[in-house]
């Protein structure tokens, strides 16, 4: 029974709550870094590293937080977390941390971190809400990844920086889409993964 | 450094460099609140009182306590408390948007009851932490910091009031049943952002 329970938790938020499609939290830092896949992997290590601490962290000390400075204390731990991953970035991948310039901060005001620690690492025990975490994190990566896949596929012909498709200016076939290195591309991707996952699980429908 | 940098910077706050249509900064509020104009514009007009507020005081921030050497006025040169930074500057939105709400409740209730719950969302929205962010990678000075918070939030707001409008008379529209509320929102957002692309390349 609490295998069960553990698995739900952990696999709920893959396709059936998934934390972008159907919550509609933690959009704001992430398009920006999907126009190549490592930058993509990068990312969603930081996010899946932070929401699964922070939401242990909070949900250990959640019978000592006042309710009325909640939100603080969240932020706090939050933003130390992310400090973390921002130093460790800097101090081993100093490409990657360079060309993703703000988006590693902007973690902390991504709405998922916070999102999970408000509405779940408050109620439940350290254990659960680490799981919990991992979860909404993967579900993030999910859709990071398939944005990110289509998005270098198609814009530039590589995936991981390795040619896939060899673009007509370095003497192959394929034109690269230019549109799809630009952000609305991700808009467009996303908007019709959230219709694909709707028609498959047509009961997410209007719930947003 | 005329009068003439300070306005290009301006316009390409609000234009060029847009923070929700070619950042996709604040995406959370500006999916979930644009669904009627007159909160729209309300959200947006206390995203422009904070980004104001807040970048320059960052800015300052930055420069008497944070960079390399700011510490020296209290005998401290060498100190670089840089790694300090993200903590602190949402410390300080977080302490402005408080304060704010503090202050428009006393003095401008109607005011204080239009913005309602939206306020206090602020202090998570990354387009504020955005504005700040930036500020600090593109080094910018005091003056330049307040020309960039305000016509940074200005944009935004600009945005928001802008795909409301769109939303509002999207109940009119067919959209196939998948597509419904969400999806079809991240696609308007995807067309607006393609309008928002002609501005790329204008040289101020």
């Amino acid at each position: 029974m609490a295998d069960q329970k553990t698995k739900e938790v952990l696999l709920n938020p893959l396709f059936n709550e998934n934390p972008i499609t159907l919550q509609v939290l933690g959009i704001c830092s992430a398009l920006a870094v999907t126009t190549r896949l490592d930058k993509t992997l990068a990312m969603c290590v930081a996010v899946v590293f932070v929401v699964a601490f922070s939401n242990a962290i909070v949900s250990a000390i959640r019978h000592q937080i006042p309710t009325s400075i909640r939100i603080i204390v969240q932020m706090t731990v939050i933003a130390s977390l992310v400090i973390f991953v921002d130093q460790i970035l800097a101090a081993f991948w100093f490409e990657v941390s360079k060309e993703m310039s703000v988006f590693v901060g902007l973690i902390i005001t991504n709405c998922i971190v916070m999102g999970r620690a408000e509405a779940f690492a408050m109620k439940h025990d350290p254990q659960a809400s680490f799981l919990d975490g991992i979860g909404n994190g993967l579900g993030y990566c999910l859709i990071l990844l398939i944005v990110g896949f289509l998005r270098e596929l198609f814009g530039s012909g590589k995936l991981f920086g390795i040619d896939v498709m060899r673009p007509v200016t370095e003497g192959g076939w394929y034109v690269p889409n230019g549109l799809m290195l630009l952000p609305p591309s991700a808009f467009f991707i996303i908007g019709l993964t959230i219709w694909a996952i709707r028609t498959w699980r047509p009961e997410q429908v209007g719930r947003s | 450094m005329g009068f003439e940098h300070y306005l290009s910077l301006f316009i390409k706050s609000i234009f060029i460099e847009n923070l929700a249509l070619s950042f996709f900064l604040g995406m959370c509020t500006f999916l979930a609140v644009s669904k009627d104009v007159k909160t729209a514009l309300g959200l947006g007009l206390a995203v422009v009182v904070i980004q104001t507020i807040t970048v320059p005081a960052n800015n300052l921030l930055l420069n008497y306590l944070l960079k390399p050497g700011a510490l020296s006025w209290i005998g401290q040169g060498e100190a670089d408390l840089t790694f300090l930074g993200l903590i602190s500057y949402i410390g300080v939105i977080a302490a402005m948007v408080q304060i704010l709400e503090m202050a428009l409740d006393r003095y401008f209730p109607p005011l204080y009851n239009a913005l309602g719950i939206f306020l206090p969302l602020i202090t998570v929205n990354c387009a504020i932490l955005g504005g700040t962010l930036f500020m600090v990678e593109r080094d910018y000075n005091f003056p330049e910091s307040c020309v960039f918070g305000f016509g940074s939030g200005v944009g935004w707001a600009m945005a928001i009031a802008a795909l409301a409008g769109v939303r509002e008379k999207m109940k009119y529209s067919d959209v196939p049943d998948g597509l419904k509320g969400l999806g079809i929102t991240f696609i308007t957002v995807g067309l607006m952002a393609l309008a928002f692309m002609s501005f790329t390349g204008i040289k101020l």
